[in-house]
């Protein structure tokens, strides 16, 4: 197994804010490892380390020499003033050929869009082509940052299928953050569940049975199902909007809570 | 022999409007306007320094837009709300700056001219300056044009293609501080920022790639700066605002036709 890219005793931090304590990972060459956690987590920032853009507070990062990482952020907001072609796009900062282009974006699912403004895409679209740049310099491993944000459920589920077919072409490793729990369980070979700290990891079975996933994500019978529903129930989450909600209205009177506004 | 002065003031407009579009593209690309603005409302700091000091105006003035760019990414890196921060620094540096200029004894300014510029009173020397700030940064842009495409469009994703998003920061901010500098005596502190905003964004509904943005976004400058030289001096206008008022027509013409288009 050719270890890829490793971390120790990784700790991150934002403006003196710690956001990720003790890291310690590995990734393998043809590996598919998911993050999940909640929002503010610090899974972004993980990744973000990983291709260098974030310089951890302490600890290190180790990449296999001549490491190539292909990157797909997590959102990608191109100013409306921006005039581009997704053949323009694929070609920063290097221009690449005509031919070059249509290979990438065929091999991401997405042929024959190469003359298209970015902005006249679909997201289902956009992200494909996010995907096609990552792969344009043949990475040995690819970050994908929730890649299929805003994408409803069959596309999600294609785009996932796309990677697979991504990692069995190229063999690639593949590391992730993803919200779409109920695929990330069928399509991961390891799931990190971070949450500040690295709560559990393992096999999908391991972690979606492990008492720190559940207190995380809810309990519940394991399988599609149960993770599906978790998926929507973000608001049941340490902090739920709604005990903020109702303070101000029902100081009082608990019982009028269906006549108020 | 009469054209002399019209012939300086022409060749300086197109040596200012050539530098100034295609970096105008990167400023409302990277919504920078109000950076713009804030930069070059600091030129007028910079030209009370240069009196204070003998320094020659260009020197004053880029040492201080350059300092105010700095000063600026410094405190938006922290979190400061970048709108506010931004409103605030640019009036302030405007209001210091006169305040500055007219607390310099024995020295006679006319601080219209630094205001809107004077491009009819360019001589060979600032002549000089001009074309070599312009080439210097449009050397600058060509040089790392696809690097700054990159981080315009994602630092990370440029972070991951290996380059340094900071690093190209640096260049615009760099850019931005000569074009300031060389064009207080073209259109003056107050239009700079026009001069690099209007061209671009009339040049936007135009273009489908960036490169052939930036590349109508120079013709319609050099072709304002050239037709408000033109217009004003019919009009008896000051050229300056003339230039700026005419790149806002091209914008709204083209504008109008995009919209009537769709």
């Amino acid at each position: 197994m050719t270890v890829l890219i490793g971390t120790e005793g990784l700790h991150l931090a934002y403006g003196g804010q710690s956001v990720l304590r003790d890291v310690n990972l590995t990734l393998a060459r043809g590996e598919i490892v998911t993050i999940v956690g909640p929002n503010g987590s610090g899974k972004s920032s993980l990744l973000r380390a990983l291709i260098g853009a974030l310089a951890p507070a302490q600890g290190r990062i180790t990449r296999a020499p001549g490491l190539r990482i292909g990157y797909v952020p997590q959102n990608l907001a191109i100013d409306a003033t921006l005039p581009l072609t997704v053949a323009r796009f694929l070609g920063l900062p290097r221009r690449i050929s005509a031919v070059r282009a249509e290979e990438v974006l065929t091999g991401a699912g997405v042929p024959g869009l190469a003359d298209r403004q970015m902005s006249a895409l679909s997201g289902g679209q956009f992200q494909r082509v996010l995907l096609a740049r990552a792969l344009l310099d043949m990475p040995d491993l690819l970050i994908l940052d929730e890649p299929t944000q805003g994408l409803d459920q069959p596309g999600s589920a294609a785009f996932y299928q796309q990677i697979e077919t991504v990692r069995q072409r190229t063999g690639c490793g593949v590391l992730m953050v993803s919200h779409d729990l109920h695929v990330v369980m069928a399509a991961s070979d390891r799931v990190l569940c971070v949450n500040g700290h690295i709560c559990c990891e393992g096999t999908p079975d391991i972690v979606a049975s492990a008492p720190e996933y559940r207190a995380l994500f809810g309990t519940g019978t394991r399988g599609a199902l149960a993770l599906y529903r978790h998926e929507h129930g973000h608001s049941h989450g340490p902090k739920g909007d709604h005990a903020h909600d109702h303070e101000h209205d029902h100081d009082h009177d608990h019982q009028h809570e269906t006549t108020g506004a | 022999m009469t054209d002399d002065f019209m012939i300086r003031a022409a060749l300086a407009g197109l040596g200012v409007a050539l530098a100034a579009a295609p970096l105008g593209c990167f400023v409302i690309w990277r919504r920078m306007a109000y950076f713009g603005d804030a930069t070059s409302h600091a030129a007028i700091l910079g030209v009370a320094l240069a009196l204070a000091t003998d320094l020659p105006v260009f020197g004053g003035v880029l040492l201080v837009a350059v300092a105010m760019a700095l000063l600026l990414t410094g405190l938006t890196g922290r979190g400061i709300s970048s709108d506010a921060l931004l409103g605030v620094m640019a009036h302030a540096a405007l209001a210091l700056g006169l305040v500055a200029v007219s607390l310099i004894p024995d020295v006679r300014v006319d601080l219209m001219g630094y205001l809107v510029g004077d491009i009819l009173a360019v001589s060979q020397a600032d002549l000089a300056v001009i074309w070599t700030g312009a080439t210097l940064v449009l050397g600058l842009l060509f040089w790392r044009w696809s690097s700054l495409l990159a981080a315009t469009l994602s630092p990370d994703l440029a972070q991951a293609a290996g380059l340094s998003p900071k690093r190209e920061e640096l260049v615009l901010t760099l850019a931005l501080s000569i074009t300031v500098a060389v064009a207080i005596k073209v259109v003056g502190a107050l239009l700079i920022a026009a001069l690099l905003i209007i061209p671009a964004a009339a040049a936007r509904p135009l273009a489908r790639t960036p490169e052939g943005m930036a590349a109508a976004a120079i013709f319609i400058g050099g072709a304002s700066a050239l037709g408000g030289l033109i217009v004003s001096f019919a009009l008896d206008t000051p050229t300056g605002p003339t230039i700026v008022s005419l790149a806002a027509v091209v914008f709204a013409l083209t504008r109008g036709v995009s919209a009537a288009r769709v």
